[in-house]
């Protein structure tokens, strides 16, 4: 045995080549606590094609894979979906070591490779809406901008009615179990979700239109292979109805509530808060910023009616794991939400105000003032904090 | 005459710069932009700008 490296059957002519990264547990933020998988696509055509490779120090493995099936050194084509540097990492490597008659990427991203890489060939922009004959396959390119990069596409093999969607439909999840039916289904559900979760919701109105526009075109998908996590072969209408879920992000009677406190004064007010908003009828989740982590909030808020949030002030300023969480999770714009601040102080009392300030960059509709306490709540304080939590329930089962 | 800022990706639409590539010359106000313009980064349309 050469490799214990292998290639995984997709169809006939269409191989998984990809990696499996079973230790990342950091995704630029984003903590992906059952590791990844880089998706790498060989499709064994008149003209041989690469979809996509990965990250850098997984080229070893992902050329064994290829050398599974073929000589890799016999690619014609290698097309690149999405640039980021989990897809596109060895590419000039890939490039120089099989010497392919053409590469192939979004007109933008044919321009971003060549910012990301160096890499001493052209890389040939195609359109939306492109076709490129393999001889007996052909290829359709579409493009998907912002989702979730500028140079984002999917290629679409028509006679096998195989999407490759780069990141859409993607989850970070390290497995050998190839396919979606392989994998335990609330697992799927869970990773799924996050994943939009942290990566696409900022684009839903463009997940939205493209949804519209691939219904529009009555393409129908045999397969779905994104660049991350099992290939969808069985549940393809499921996922696709999740993503126009999420990407609608109609409020539901859940609220979220997130906070971080130094003397478990603040902690007093969120649980009470969260007492009333459970009283009210909402589905609670309570989380600690010095417990939780980020990306698992953003899981929460997904599909979610209201947000808390809570801080105690430290040297004028809010804590700054709120800072952290606040700013993770206004770059991924949750919409249609409603919101109130709390917190306690010693002093100064900084921190509501700047939640609340933040909560209106964020265009999260105001449910009330903050509550704000000087040192420890009293029972009359948590009193009111419950009220806030009954108010936002009611507020909020009214908008269903 | 406004600037206008893409809710999806933050481009803003500066009318002294227009949009060159698109065939929009400077001076263009983001209201005289033609209705199938697509914000140049993204690809978001029209309704998807809010004022800066």
């Amino acid at each position: 045995m050469t490799s214990p490296f292998s290639a995984v059957k997709i169809t006939d002519d269409v191989w998984w080549v990809g990696a499996i990264d079973w230790n990342i547990r950091d995704f630029h933020g984003y903590v992906t606590k059952r590791g990844s998988t880089y998706n790498a696509y060989l499709i064994m055509a008149d003209k041989i094609t690469l979809i996509d490779t990965v990250k850098a120090p997984f080229r070893e493995e992902m050329l064994a894979r290829i050398a599974s099936v073929v000589d890799p050194g016999k690619i014609a084509y290698i097309v690149s979906n999405h640039s980021e540097m989990d897809h596109s990492g060895c590419l000039a490597e890939v490039i120089k070591a099989v010497d392919p008659e053409k590469v192939f990427a979004s007109p933008v991203g044919a321009k971003s490779l060549k910012e990301i890489l160096t890499v001493d060939r052209e890389i040939t922009g195609v359109k939306d809406a492109e076709t490129l004959s393999l001889g007996n396959r052909s290829l359709t390119f579409m493009e998907t901008r912002m989702l979730h990069w500028p140079d984002s596409m999917f290629t679409y093999l028509n006679e096998e009615r195989i999407l490759f969607s780069q990141d859409a439909f993607g989850m970070h999840y390290a497995s050998l179990e190839r396919f979606d039916d392989e994998v335990d289904p609330a697992i799927l559900a869970y990773e799924a979700a996050t994943y939009y979760a942290n990566i696409l919701l900022p684009y839903s109105p463009l997940v939205l239109k493209l949804l519209e526009k691939v219904t529009a075109a009555g393409l129908d998908f045999r397969i779905i292979a994104p660049d991350h996590g099992p290939i969808w072969r069985k549940d393809i209408g499921g996922i696709i109805e999740r993503y126009g879920k999420w990407a609608a992000q109609k409020p539901s009677e859940k609220a979220v509530v997130v906070y971080g406190t130094m003397w478990h004064s603040t902690e007093k007010m969120a649980r009470a808060i969260s007492e009333g908003l459970s009283k009210g009828g909402l589905n609670v989740k309570l989380m600690s910023m010095s417990e939780v982590h980020r990306s698992d909030v953003m899981y929460e808020i997904l599909g979610a009616g209201a947000i808390a949030v809570g801080s105690s002030t430290l040297n004028n300023n809010m804590l700054p794991m709120m800072a952290d969480v606040m700013t993770y999770m206004k770059g991924l714009k949750p919409k249609n939400l409603l919101g109130a601040a709390f917190g306690s102080f010693g002093w100064s009392g900084e921190a509501v105000k700047q939640l609340e300030q933040l909560l209106a960059e964020m265009k999260v509709e105001s449910a009330g003032g903050g509550i704000s306490v000087r040192n420890v709540p009293d029972g009359a304080i948590l009193a009111r904090c419950y009220e806030l939590g009954l108010t936002m329930a009611d507020k909020v089962r009214s908008r269903l | 005459m406004g600037r206008y800022v893409c809710g999806i990706c933050g481009y803003v639409y500066d009318p002294a710069v227009g949009d060159p590539e698109a065939g929009v010359k400077k001076g263009t106000a983001f209201e005289k932009l033609p209705e199938d313009w697509v914000c140049p980064v993204c690809g978001a349309s029209k309704d998807e700008f809010a004022p800066e």
